[in-house]
């Protein structure tokens, strides 16, 4: 990609910025508006990343985004009854379920009742509602200095999904948010949720990632999630899109003493997935376990970004990231632990296993570690491997056959990640939507009219 | 049931066996004994279907069959077994899960419907307890940090809950302590039947007090270069490998 295209990209955005403004600043409460100048500045220096930014070295997302995208700048009015259409859980999945169609947060979809004091709705309606909290927590996470997409989306951000968890509230049954993108043309989807979990919250939050019709999506998500004092948030993410969307997602993890989070990401299907988790540990003994597993074939690509960061001292974190590629399908991991000069008693590892299955399959992987600290429990490792041919003869030798037994290997190697899936019922799902995938089926849910991929 | 003509096998080039001859019947047990290196474990793995060697000469016919034709999944299907020397660790696949892949195969092979999971967990229970397996091993992964003897007890387990024709016992002895030796021993006892037949590949005599041969062979540099009855086992134990060296150097 030369400079060129990379310049006229942004030049591109920036109009279409400039054409939208005065419409994003109507429609959007005024801490939403607060911080677009300092977004388009931001943006206008630095722009999409290109494979010259060493984070973004393996994935060219210049060409991804040259496409010719509508934009919506209102909520789709669609019907969409979300029952109907979208049954992409099994029903014993018992879940708050809300819906964002291509970015806007879908009043009419939400479904379950919330313990009092608990809040789910649209993020743009919540910064109307909840300033102080908008005022304390929107965009202070996610530092659009740092990466033209953080700033390209904080730009653009009307609306997406926002969670409050107030002191003490814990949910028991899970919370879903279904992303589903849905047009009849080409789409550039901006979202941008905010949750907030205070002191002693828990949550399970379950995030689909769908695609409705095999038109081509580029999505930019951006999550800023705070977990405050002694509160407990698992984030599990299912990624099922058709092979034409890109999806890009930033998800900014704030943690402060004593608190778990916990994240799960299984990349199923897409065109591009770009991953990006930030997670600052910035209170002592808090702990953080970051998971990932994508399966791509074709051309697909994706890549797993992440930074954990260690500010405070007697903090964990685990990261483990698994990826099985096949056809010509490209994959990167890039995890980089930090830990700073006062986080003593540091434990922080990382792994990131590959399994490729043909000979064009490409992985590139590079676990980082940056330490300031002197006492502290670091490591990290990376592989990238075939299928054990010692295994695979012990297999057949009893009998199981080559395709069967190659099965057996790539599903065990998979399992190891969904097996960190904490509710039994969505687990079973996906343990049966990637063995579905793993032979190749589609892996879209049986009773839904989703055909992904 | 089994007849090895001249059978040489290479690996990267290099020959390891060089002209094998070998006759079992139904309802016999061989051993083959012999000193490190000698090519004991390369005519297991060779009859199994190891891909890494390569036939470069020499017959195998199986039940009448042309072995070396087989794939490693259809020898098994035929009733081949291999105990494996050093069974292979699986992360990831619990047993249970391997056997009822394994056990629904052979059905399959056979034109059977998979087996009803309460037929499946009787002949777990039933087999276990025929080998002595602990409980708890079925449900971890394959191997998966079990000791030595349990890895041992494991192959027989497996070879229970198969029923091989022909078994093939590659060292089942080596690195087992007395107790674990005669287990896996009366595992293999209890299997023995007129019309399956089992060879016992071992380097110590120790087991066959326990699994008594009724041919035992001497394999020395990729041949084999004495057979006898079980008495021979005795002499090589009390004369030591050396003897053969002298006489065949």
């Amino acid at each position: 990609m030369n400079e060129s295209t990379s310049t006229d990209l942004k030049r591109d955005l920036i109009s279409l910025f400039r054409q939208n403004n005065s419409t994003l600043e109507t429609n959007s409460g005024r801490i939403l508006n607060l911080h677009r100048e300092k977004a388009f500045q931001d943006f206008d220096r630095l722009g999409i990343p290109t494979i010259r930014n060493e984070n973004y070295r393996y994935t060219p997302l210049e060409k991804y985004f040259q496409g010719n995208y509508e934009v919506e700048m209102n909520p789709n009015p669609f019907k969409i009854d979300i029952r109907s259409v979208f049954k992409c859980d099994v029903p014993e999945l018992d879940t708050h379920v809300v819906l964002v169609l291509n970015g806007f947060y879908s009043a009419n979809n939400q479904f379950g009742q919330l313990p009092e004091g608990a809040v789910v709705c649209g993020l743009n309606e919540a910064s109307v509602k909840f300033p102080e909290l908008f005022l304390k927590h929107y965009s202070h996470y996610a530092d659009t200095s740092a990466d033209g997409l953080v700033a390209l989306n904080t730009l653009f951000a009307q609306d997406g999904v926002f969670v409050y968890l107030p002191k003490g509230m814990v949910i028991e049954k899970p919370l879903q948010i279904i992303n589903l993108s849905h047009s009849f043309k080409n789409l550039r989807i901006t979202r941008r949720n905010l949750i907030v979990a205070e002191e002693n919250a828990r949550a399970n939050i379950v995030v689909c990632d769908h695609t409705l019709c095999n038109q081509s999506y580029l999505a930019n998500s951006l999550t800023e999630i705070f977990v405050g004092k002694n509160a407990d948030i698992s984030y599990d993410r299912l990624q099922n899109e058709n092979s034409l969307s890109t999806q890009i997602n930033n998800l900014f993890i704030h943690q402060l003493e004593n608190s778990r989070f916990t994240g799960n990401c299984i990349s199923l299907h897409g065109g591009l997935i770009r991953n990006n988790f930030y997670a600052l540990l910035n209170g002592p003994y808090s702990q953080t376990n970051l998971n990932g597993l994508f399966l791509c074939d074709d051309k697909q690509h994706v890549a797993n970004y992440l930074l954990v960061d260690h500010a405070s001292p007697h903090c964990v974190s685990n990261q483990l990231f698994k990826g099985i590629l096949n056809d010509d399908a490209t994959g990167a991991f890039n995890g980089k632990i930090l830990v700073r000069k006062d986080a003593q008693k540091t434990q922080a590892y990382q792994k990131n296993n590959n399994m490729l299955l043909s000979s064009s399959a490409r992985m590139n992987t590079k676990p980082h570690l940056e330490i300031y600290a002197d006492d502290v429990k670091c490591s990290h490792g990376a592989t990238v491997g075939q299928i054990d041919n010692e295994a695979m003869f012990y297999l057949r030798s009893r009998g199981i056959s080559e395709k069967e037994a190659k099965h057996l290997l790539m599903y065990a190697f998979a399992n190891e990640i969904v097996s960190r899936i904490s509710i039994p019922i969505l687990k079973d799902r996906i343990i049966e939507l990637v063995e579905k995938r793993l032979r190749g089926e589609l892996s879209r849910c049986n009773n839904c009219d989703i055909h992904c991929g | 049931m089994l007849q090895i003509k001249d059978l040489h096998v290479s690996i990267n080039g290099k020959e390891i066996l060089k002209g094998i001859n070998l006759h079992v019947k139904a309802g016999e047990v061989h051993a083959i004994m012999g000193p490190n290196g000698s090519g004991k474990s390369t005519l297991a793995a060779a009859l199994a279907g190891r891909e890494l060697f390569e036939i470069t000469q020499g017959s195998v016919a199986y039940m009448n069959e042309n072995l070396l034709e087989l794939s490693p999944e259809d020898r098994a299907r035929k009733g081949l077994f291999l105990g494996f020397q050093y069974p292979v660790e699986i992360p990831g696949v619990s047993l249970v899960n391997f056997m009822k892949t394994a056990i629904n195969e052979h059905r399959k092979f056979k034109g059977l419907e998979p087996i009803s999971a309460s037929d499946f967990l009787k002949l777990m229970r039933d087999k276990k307890e025929l080998v002595g397996l602990a409980t708890n091993l079925t449900n971890r992964s394959v191997n998966e940090g079990f000791s030595g003897g349990e890895k041992k007890k494991n192959e027989i387990f497996q070879m229970a809950m198969l029923e091989p024709t022909l078994a093939i016992l590659d060292e089942t002895d080596s690195g087992l302590d007395i107790d674990a030796l005669k287990i896996v021993a009366q595992g293999v006892n209890k299997l023995r039947r007129k019309d399956k037949a089992t060879i016992v590949i071992t380097h110590y005599q120790r087991l066959l007090e326990y699994i008594v041969p009724d041919f035992v062979h001497v394999l020395y540099k990729g041949r084999i270069v004495k057979s006898g009855g079980k008495e021979l086992a005795t002499e090589l134990e009390e004369k030591g490998y050396d003897w053969l060296k002298v006489e065949n150097e």
